[in-house]
């Protein structure tokens, strides 16, 4: 078959649209396609895996490895059963508790499990033994939020940066 | 329990005053930063008891401290269904926290906290939801303002924070720095030149992501497009957001090349089409929901496009809001439907479109 647009490659994408009501099917070749706008090589693995999951809800939890089991979080009672049910974890202890799953799912959903933004006030006191990244990650803000003008930020920052050094 | 909206400035949507930056192509820009409280269940899994503490804790806290000040609570628990839907058709709560989601009613402690500018929803799918809602395109201010409400917040509350994975989060696509940040945007020019399947596919590929008019799960009407950050852990705040306004400051020209060519190649027809959709909203006497949204889309091109003086942005801005249906229902003081609620929405946008024409004076239709 040949592509509609062209008539000289040979069609590749069969598109069927419904427009009004009324289904129309095109056939046509790669180059005319993705002239066209659509893209065939869709969405491949460089994405984050939220892109077809459609981010939230229930949709999830299939970003989950296969055949993953674990005990009930001891706070909450929640499951990893329930995670799959209703895409929701059940408290702050079920990160704790289902750490080596949801580290899998982390990375799979941002492309990373490490968290690089802000950090909470306790939370010096416990990534206190790396101070040294923690003032390089701290300088690195200042400097962006100078340039954003967010002074007051800023100015929190730098009170920070003196604290630890 | 009736609530009183008059009692906030705007009503709570100052952003519809259109005075932020590239108001005419984005609407406005909304940040949010997911908290949970350590020590206590997320709300889907808290007891009443737990959630209604949750809500007395925060109340507290923004009494003492003077954050959110001058603050208005609303409990939506307390609320009826119209009046929550009102607060829902204002962009100031969540389908889920307004109960308006299918088998999931309203539930107990649910709160929204604001002064206007800065508010916080209770117990939704987090304990808190920090957010700020600016005109036009304004990240960083929009996002600078919240950051010391965060600030402050977490000062007097404990939040549950793992060295690794950053502010834990109900949901792990928030996790991390639990921060979504959008802009709503009108993009007819794309539209129209059929560029925007493009656009929209690009943006998925650098991480970015879109949806309707109501987030999450709504369809586009009226050619709006809410675009987000999808991701929230690996990156800092800064470099989220620094993305994201590349990226919709690159969409913006996009759009304004888009109407540039349409006025170029087809002025005739663009003309033609903004002023029947300026006719049709000023005449017509029954209008659906989704039709009135379609040719306000029209009118704001017009206006963009400088064809119509007879509109301001405001007033658009104010039709998005006050032509559905749970803010007709207010206005007429009771629930309509077919043929009463088209009949009743036609009357409100002619009469809203008859004084700005009235006070900006009349134009011929000649640029």
């Amino acid at each position: 078959m040949q592509c509609d647009n062209c008539h000289e490659r040979p069609a590749a994408i069969h598109l069927t649209q419904i427009v009004d009501n009324s289904v129309t099917t095109a056939h046509l070749c790669e180059q005319c396609a993705s002239d066209k706008g659509i893209n065939t090589n869709a969405s491949v693995a460089k994405l984050p895996l939220a892109g077809f999951l459609g981010v939230t809800g229930k949709g999830v939890a299939a970003a989950l490895p296969a055949g993953a089991e674990a005990e009930p979080c001891e706070f909450c009672g929640a499951t990893l059963q329930d995670f799959r049910e209703t895409g929701r974890l059940g408290c702050a202890h079920c990160y704790g508790h289902f750490e080596p799953q949801l580290r899998e799912l982390l990375r799979r959903i941002h492309g990373s499990f490490h968290h690089v933004g802000k950090l909470y006030l306790d939370a010096e006191a416990i990534v206190a033994d790396d101070v040294p990244k923690l003032l390089t990650e701290l300088r690195d803000r200042l400097k962006r939020s100078i340039e954003a003008e967010n002074f007051e930020l800023a100015a929190e920052l730098r009170d920070r940066i003196r604290a630890l050094e | 329990m009736t609530i009183d909206l008059s009692l906030l400035p705007d009503g709570g949507m100052s952003w519809l005053d259109a005075s932020g930056p590239d108001s005419d192509i984005v609407l406005s820009t909304r940040v949010r930063l997911a908290r949970n409280l350590q020590g206590r269940a997320f709300p889907v899994r808290a007891s009443s008891d737990n959630l209604v503490e949750t809500r007395d804790e925060i109340l507290d806290l923004t009494r003492e401290s003077g954050v959110l000040h001058p603050v208005t609570m609303f409990r939506l628990d307390e609320l009826d269904l119209l009046e929550r839907q009102v607060l829902h058709e204002r962009h100031m709560i969540s389908r889920e926290l307004a109960g308006l989601e299918r088998a999931r009613p309203v539930r107990q402690g649910a709160a929204l906290l604001t002064n206007g500018e800065l508010a916080v929803m209770v117990n939704e799918e987090d304990h808190l939801r920090l957010q700020s809602l600016r005109s036009g395109f304004d990240l960083d201010r929009a996002y600078g303002q919240l950051e010391r409400l965060d600030s402050e917040m977490g000062r007097r509350l404990s939040f549950a924070f793992h060295p690794e994975f950053g502010y834990l989060t109900a949901c792990p696509t928030n996790a991390g720095t639990g921060l979504r940040a959008s802009v709503l945007i009108h993009l007819p020019g794309l539209v129209l030149t059929k560029e925007i399947a493009k656009v929209l596919q690009g943006l998925s590929q650098v991480g970015l992501t879109f949806r309707g008019l109501y987030g999450e799960g709504s369809e586009v009407v009226g050619n709006f497009f809410q675009l987000s950050n999808q991701t929230t852990l690996g990156k800092s705040e800064e470099d989220l957001l620094d993305h994201l306004a590349t990226m919709v400051r690159q969409v913006v020209e996009y759009e304004q090349r888009a109407r540039a060519v349409l006025q170029r190649e087809a002025p005739a027809v663009i003309a033609d089409k903004v002023w029947r959709a300026y006719g049709l909203l000023r005449y017509a006497r029954s209008l659906s929901f989704e039709e009135a949204m379609n040719l306000l889309s029209g009118v704001r091109l017009g206006v963009g496009l400088n064809l119509i003086r007879d509109v301001s942005v405001y007033t658009l801005n104010k039709l998005l809001i006050f032509t559905q249906p749970a803010h007709i229902a207010e206005r007429e003081g009771r629930a309509l439907s077919d043929p009463e609620l088209p009949i009743s929405r036609a009357t409100y946008v002619r009469r809203l479109l008859e004084e700005d024409a009235a006070r900006r004076g009349p134009t011929d239709g000649t640029p």
